[in-house]
């Protein structure tokens, strides 16, 4: 590419401004981004990627300031512009798409006055002409039903369709830089690889540069050709793809890499490697390399007193580093997995034993129930989880995996069926009403760091209040067992008087696993631990997880959406769709062929941070089925792309078993299932 | 408000509390300072509840003294600062002194709705259901009423004083702070702490009290500010209505009903008095003002 860069940073400073003085959260960063290239921004959360982002279109707020160097957007400095020139910048030539679609959509305005605002107020055309750019616009996105969908209001359509309309608003102006902020983090895996794909297939066809941002490395895989990786407003390697994923020079690269689990990454045979420590605040910025604290090469002296120069990789063209021992660190090795063999299942005792589990909501009758529509959240759950072993669910929103912890730890009872927990039934048996024994016996861990810790207590009481209720433990003894707590969670003991606004989210999720276990539980329900952490420290959440499971020998029910970090955790795995385990079995033969077709969509869509791992892709039609209308044979029916016929709408599916406990609920039998799915893993490859 | 760490006598593990209560609530103090409109309303609620402590020492004459002398010319003058009333009263000391009446009176009631509208809010949020339709009812009837005749009728009946006052006040505004409590607890109930303190067995009471209300404490303190505030108008118009504190003890709306009459003649009598309440309802506005611009930077 010869001609000029669309999107230039050079030497750009930028600080934070607050009563306490300036904080500096970008010391100097410079890159640049040619016409129709996709570079993808990635780092931990607070290494300053949304503020490079807002920067460039000059919107960091009063507080936050371009302190020094120049940002040129088409060769024009950005802080030069006047206000009517940014704002037709920021319209016609700058596009923005960020997390929460909702958050960007008018909950008052239909979506059709919304997509031809754009072009009507930037470009002066008139409505009608408008209104056909919306629908070619909408026809792009891939959203059928154009006219019909112009008249809805956002909180009528779904995530994924709201996504895909906040990306109709951007492009329908026809920018030259799209700039995308974590545009699929909220988003379902098999949503987000649609939304990614479309990304892809969008930014060729318009010639489009676009800015994406994420924490995730394998959604910038599939879209970018570029990657800059930053850590504490700095830009530590940058270079393309497969440069990068390749030959990661920088030791932080190399470390997010080894923290990140992938669908070829096992507990037992390719560990998760945590980034000790955590990000430095802005205002105590070392001098040196800001990630020498936590890197596991550095060299005292040579790595913290001076600064270090961004140096091109030999060899490799657009290859940029800034480390200083780069070019002596070893040529890096992604770990992998060798084929795992399925041990036997175990004649151990079962921990947890559910049959037949049904939960309807909404069918009290009542002075304003009636003639409301139940919605069927569990549709006849079974399974099992053998004592000592961590049995993960996993499924997409709205599977019910959510219901079914909240009926395991007695926030909700079952509408029908039957849960035994260590030898009690408590499928019916609310947690006020549920023994003593059997409340000590399940504890759970719950999703959000921030909800998870009352932000009135201290640690010190959270945990040891536990102890009293569960243990009767109380005065010194207590203390002594807190003390004891934090230190099996990898906390100092000190936190204990700190309040929770105190902790990083990983301490607060530690501290939250301190709290479960201070009965000696049994069984712990843990619902989405990590999912809203980093995956730096999501790595060292879930290898504590995996250690505390296998020291105190109990049963871990492990929820989530994420593949990746199932196969990482799980010894037996369970897949809902709609209410139903669609396929249960060990984790290597789920995670191997013959697969249920909804599982094999789900892996398909998983982002694999890797170039050369990239398959193909089977894209789900349709939304899920609201919960209301279940179908009457398989609940996959409606999507499935290996549907045979009448059968799968008219037939509850059998379920069928397979070597090692595995079973499989589907019509096609699972030889052909085999078949089938061996010829498209081998074109993955 | 119940401090949590009272309620079922909570084990007191050694390092809880790294700074001392004093020090906590002088770091609370000093955030204050954080905000303009903050610090003028306290400095204007400390300056009455100064004045109102130190009125014995301080008024240069007795609240009920007549001085016939001055009748003749009741303007304010070099020994009466704020001048005398329709008999002869000082002022300057009928306002110091009732400074401390309705400085009482006010916090007291405000005290007494937080404490009865808090519980039925917590009750009705937290169990929701006939319990959250009873409560919900009985607040609105209570403040579908018109409050002056609300008033008029119940101190009408029981007789005007202090305590009744207090007790009127409490009844007509917890319904209020219900309502803002019930909202809230919707909310915080459904918090994670929520779910993991019921797992660990903890009774209603517990939750309620020691997980929820403590989280519910900012919006309500601002609330409370404000409703002090509106309390000192409503003592006021007790008082001009002739309902306030029985006479001769002096009470700011009482000395407005007193003079407004001579409005025409001589209008200090009435200025001054109403002066003070306006200063102080302005305090207490501005105090709970800050107090939320505090909050929302958090």
């Amino acid at each position: 590419m010869t001609d000029a860069p669309i999107l230039a940073l050079q030497d750009v400073r930028i600080s934070y401004f607050s009563r306490t003085g300036e904080a500096n959260v970008i010391p100097r960063l410079s890159f640049e981004l040619a016409r129709g290239e996709a570079m993808g921004l990635v780092g931990e959360s607070g290494c300053g990627k949304s503020t490079v982002a807002l920067a460039i279109v000059r919107y960091l707020g009063r507080a936050g300031r371009v302190v020094g160097g120049r940002i040129l957007f088409e060769g024009r400095d950005v802080a030069a512009l006047t206000e009517g020139e940014l704002r037709a910048m920021r319209g016609r030539r700058i596009a923005m798409v960020y997390q929460d679609p909702m958050a960007s959509l008018n909950p008052v305005m239909t979506v059709g006055r919304q997509l031809m605002e754009v072009p009507m107020i930037h470009e002066g055309i008139g409505e009608r002409a408008a209104r056909a750019r919306a629908l070619a616009m909408l026809a792009e996105v891939k959203l059928p039903d154009g006219e019909k969908l112009l008249e809805r209001y956002p909180h009528q359509l779904s995530g994924g369709q709201q996504q895909r309309i906040v990306i109709a608003m951007a492009l329908i102006a026809e920018p030259a830089l799209l700039i995308m902020d974590e545009p699929t983090t909220g988003l379902d895996v098999t949503v987000e690889a649609a939304v990614l794909d479309l990304v892809r297939e969008l930014r060729q066809r318009h010639e489009m540069s676009v800015l994406f941002i994420s924490h995730n490395l394998g959604t910038v895989v599939r879209v970018c050709d570029r990657i800059g990786v930053m850590y504490a407003g700095e830009l530590l390697e940058e270079g393309s793809i497969r440069q990068v994923f390749a030959n990661p020079r920088h030791p932080y690269t190399r470390a997010l890499l080894d923290c990140l689990p992938s669908l070829d990454r096992d507990k037992r045979h390719a560990p998760l490697v945590p980034i000790p420590g955590q990000v430095a605040a802005a205002v105590a910025r070392p001098s040196g390399c800001g990630f020498a604290a936590r890197c596991v090469h550095v060299e005292p002296g040579r790595c913290t007193t001076q600064a270090i120069p961004s140096v091109p990789v030999t060899g490799e063209r657009g290859h940029r580093v800034q480390c200083i021992r780069a070019a002596e660190l070893p040529r890096w090795e992604r770990r992998r997995t060798a084929a795992v063999v399925a041990t036997e299942v175990s004649t151990a005792r079962m921990a947890l034993t559910v049959t037949g589990l049904r939960k309807r909501y909404g069918q009290r009758g009542g002075l304003f129930g009636a003639g409301r529509a139940s919605v069927q959240a569990l549709n006849g759950v079974n399974l099992t989880a053998a004592k000592g072993q961590t049995l993960a669910i996993v499924g997409e929103s709205g599977c019910g995996k959510t219901t079914l912890a909240k009926i395991l730890i007695g926030l909700e009872t079952a509408s029908e069926g039957r849960v035994e927990l260590e030898g009690h039934e408590v499928g019916s048996v609310r947690v006020e009403a549920r023994p003593a024994a059997v409340k000590r016996a399940v504890q759970m861990v719950f999703q959000n760091p921030d909800s998870t810790l009352n932000p009135s207590h201290t640690v010190g009481y959270a945990v040891g209040r536990a102890l009293r209720r569960l243990r009767g433990l109380a005065g010194s003894g207590a203390a002594n067992e807190v003390a004891h707590l934090l230190e099996v969670v990898r906390l100092p003991p000190e936190l204990a008087g700190r309040k929770p606004h105190q902790l990083s989210g990983g301490q607060k999720q530690r501290v939250a696993i301190a709290r479960a276990l201070a009965g000696n539980p049994d069984v712990i329900v843990a619902d989405e631990p990590v999912s809203a952490l980093d995956v730096s420290v999501q790595a060292s959440i879930l290898n504590l997880l995996n250690e505390i499971q296998a020291e105190r020998d109990a049963t871990l029910i492990f929820i989530s959406h994420d593949l990746s970090v199932v196969r990482y955790l799980a010894d037996h795995v369970a897949v809902m769709y709609l209410g139903t385990v669609v396929e249960l079995g060990h984790v290597a033969d789920v995670f191997a062929p013959p697969f249920h077709p909804y599982t094999e969509a789900l892996l398909s869509a998983v982002p694999v941070p890797d170039p050369e791992g990239q398959g193909i892709r089977i894209v789900l039609e349709g939304a899920l089925p609201s919960a209301t209308e279940v179908p009457r044979g398989c609940p996959f029916s409606t999507r499935c792309p290996r549907r045979i016929g009448a059968i799968c709408d008219e037939t509850p599916p059998p379920d069928q078993p397979l070597a090692g406990g595995h079973y499989i609920s589907c019509h096609i039998p699972a030889e052909e299932l085999a078949r089938l799915q061996s010829a498209g893993a081998g074109a993955r490859e | 408000m119940a401090l949590p760490a009272t309620v079922e006598g909570v084990p007191a593990v050694s390092g809880q509390v790294p700074l001392g209560i004093a020090r906590t609530w002088a770091r609370r103090l000093g955030r204050l300072a954080e905000s303009t409109p903050a610090l003028v309303g306290a400095g204007i609620i400390a300056f009455w509840a100064t004045v109102a402590v130190l009125a014995p020492a301080i008024a240069p004459y007795a609240p009920n003294a007549n001085n016939l002398a001055a009748l003749a010319n009741p303007a304010p003058s070099s020994a009466h600062w704020l001048g005398t009333d329709q008999l002869g009263r000082d002022i300057l000391s009928r306002i110091l002194w009732g400074a401390r009446t309705v400085l009482t009176v006010a916090p007291l009631a405000v005290l007494g709705a937080a404490i009865l509208g808090s519980l039925l809010g917590l009750t009705a949020g937290y169990f929701r259901g006939w319990i959250d339709l009873v409560i919900a009812r009985v607040c609105d009837i209570v403040l579908s009423f018109p409050v002056i005749i609300l008033y008029m009728i119940i101190l009408a009946h029981f007789g005007s004083s202090a305590f009744n006052i207090i007790g009127v006040l409490t009844l007509t505004k917890a319904p209020i702070i219900a309502r803002i409590v019930r909202g809230l607890t919707l909310e915080l109930r459904e918090r994670e702490y929520v779910a993991a303190a019921k797992m660990r067995g903890e009774s209603a009471l517990y939750v309620m009290l020691v997980e929820i209300l403590p989280n519910a404490r900012g919006p309500l303190i601002v609330d409370m500010c404000l409703r002090t505030g509106y309390n000192v108008v409503i003592i006021g118009a007790l008082g001009f209505l002739g309902i306030g504190l029985p006479p001769p003890d002096p009470d700011w709306g009482g000395m407005v009903k007193d003079t407004y009459g001579m409005m025409s003649v001589w209008p200090h009598m009435a200025l001054f008095p109403c002066a003070a309440i306006s200063s102080l309802v302005i305090g207490f506005n501005l105090l709970a003002v800050g107090l939320r611009e505090i909050g929302l930077r958090d």
